[in-house]
């Protein structure tokens, strides 16, 4: 391990540490926001739109992330869409993760009790209020373990966003790797930062986690 | 004007295949205290439920205070599902206890009272707190103000419930099986709320199983079997001097269960 090596490397390494924090955050923000939509809009009773979000999911979900990335950002021009390596990064990643997340809420939504939903039928709260104040943090309860999840799934998905010349972190080591020809030195700097991410995001997730379900704990 | 609180005419309703109310019919009028008894499956909880529209009933008609839940006319004579604002605005004055409480297990026993004066009366949080504390005074809670449902028996999350529908300042109060989910010692200190209630000349719907409590604080009993009320009248009248055999077997089953 030639330390003098990545510290020499660090200051593009860190820039990639950052690029690949930030594509991530904003990709699972978008892909948060249409997960929640996409739950929401398949409970309307229309079976095109049904149909039309199901296909979604399977197409988002069912096919690599390399290849959703690949089409999004060499593709996109055929049909007038010209996005930057970054912005369609960030995208894709959206649109990638929002199928798994569509289904963990629609599985969230799908286990508050009807009984719940009932009460606030009963005394006339508005399905706005009934959502946001008593299906949505019910739902919560079992939708914050899988979300995340995957969260700590897709911040290293986003690794692929080197392919498309994104200045992610796995893009900076490839530099580092072919400057230097020292596979190895690249690969673990690639990791500790990557362990450091997965840590942080795993702590908090078990701090939400201990927030959503606060009212379940029982007396000692 | 005198008309009733609740007017159910010719209610029917069908799931399926299965025919669950057959052309009820059912008055209750202000200030009454009507329980509906009878053999489970035999309609008394769709009953309930149509009466505040949880449940769609398919044929006849529900009115509250004279206007009809549910349905409106349309321009070319028929019904059609009425619109959802006016439904909840009905619903607001129909208070609704059930046999599970169904509190939301992530508010406070506070929290649960007070929400639908926020939401729904658009009270501002710190009235709408104090009248939830109110409430819970009422029911003897004040001290599990600040308890969540996990932490309370169900007698308890049971007297919640009803504080929650109070707070609402209902015309009319339905129980679903309030205590039929509640282990038997838990059972009194609901009863003894809803009693209280009655008293102060609450008009109450209650379907139950408690035939003690039916025979005690009803004004009315009906009885309903297979979707169709056989039998309405006084307490002692259906108990004890009913010459309808279904009602005979069914209240017989009772007394023998408790002839211990």
């Amino acid at each position: 391990m030639n330390l003098a090596l990545v510290w020499h490397y660090a200051p593009s390494l860190i820039s990639g540490f950052g690029v690949t924090v930030l594509c991530w955050a904003v990709g699972s923000i978008v892909g948060l926001a249409l997960g929640i939509v996409i739950a929401l809009a398949s409970e309307i009773r229309l079976a095109p739109l049904r149909w039309l979000l199901r296909v979604y999911i399977e197409i988002f979900r069912g096919t690599p992330f390399l290849m959703q990335l690949f089409i999004l950002y060499n593709g996109g021009p055929f049909i007038g869409l010209k996005l930057a390596a970054t912005t369609a990064g960030v995208l894709g990643l959206g649109l990638y993760s929002s199928a798994y997340y569509a289904e963990i809420f629609r599985g969230g939504f799908a286990s508050v009790p009807r009984g719940q939903i009932e009460a606030a039928m009963s005394i006339g709260m508005t399905p706005l209020s009934t959502l946001l104040r008593v299906r949505f943090p019910a739902a919560l309860v079992a939708a914050v373990p899988p979300i995340v999840n995957t969260l700590i799934v897709m911040s290293k998905e986003t690794v692929v966003l080197s392919i498309i010349t994104v200045p992610e972190l796995m893009y900076q080591v490839q530099t580092m790797a072919a400057e230097t020809f020292t596979a190895f030195d690249a690969i673990f700097a690639m990791a500790v930062f990557y362990w450091l991410l997965v840590e942080v995001v795993s702590r908090l997730g078990r701090r939400l986690e201990k927030r959503v379900t606060l009212f379940l704990a029982r007396p000692a | 004007m005198s008309t009733a609180m609740i007017e159910a005419r010719g209610v029917g309703k069908r799931f399926g295949a299965n025919e669950v109310l057959r052309g009820v019919d059912l008055d209750v009028g202000r200030s009454e205290v009507v329980c509906l008894i009878g053999p489970s499956g035999s309609g008394k909880s769709t009953l309930l439920r149509c009466i505040n529209f949880l449940e769609a009933y398919d044929d006849g008609e529900v009115r509250i205070e004279g206007e009809l839940i549910g349905y409106e006319k349309a321009s070319d004579g028929k019904r059609r599902p009425m619109g959802a604002r006016r439904l909840r605005e009905m619903r607001r004055e129909i208070g609704m206890v059930f046999q599970h409480f169904n509190l939301w297990p992530h508010m406070t026993a506070l929290g649960n009272v007070a929400e639908p004066l926020k939401r729904v009366r658009k009270l501002a949080a710190g009235e709408a707190e104090e009248r939830a504390m109110d409430m819970l005074k009422r029911v003897g809670l004040a001290e599990k103000a600040e308890a969540y449902p996990s932490r309370l028996s169900g007698g308890q999350q049971q007297r919640v419930a009803i504080a929650r529908a109070l707070a609402m300042q209902p015309r009319l109060m339905l129980f679903d099986e309030p205590t039929s989910a509640l282990d038997p010692e838990l059972v009194g200190e609901v009863l003894e709320v809803m009693r209280a209630l009655a008293t102060e000349g609450m008009t109450m719907l209650i379907v139950t199983h408690e035939m003690g409590f039916a025979a005690h604080v009803a004004d009315r009993i009906a009885f309903i079997d297979q979707g169709r009320i056989l039998e309405q009248g006084p307490p002692r009248q259906v108990f004890h001097e009913s010459s309808e055999p279904r009602v005979r077997q069914f209240l017989q089953t009772y007394h023998d269960r408790n002839a211990f």
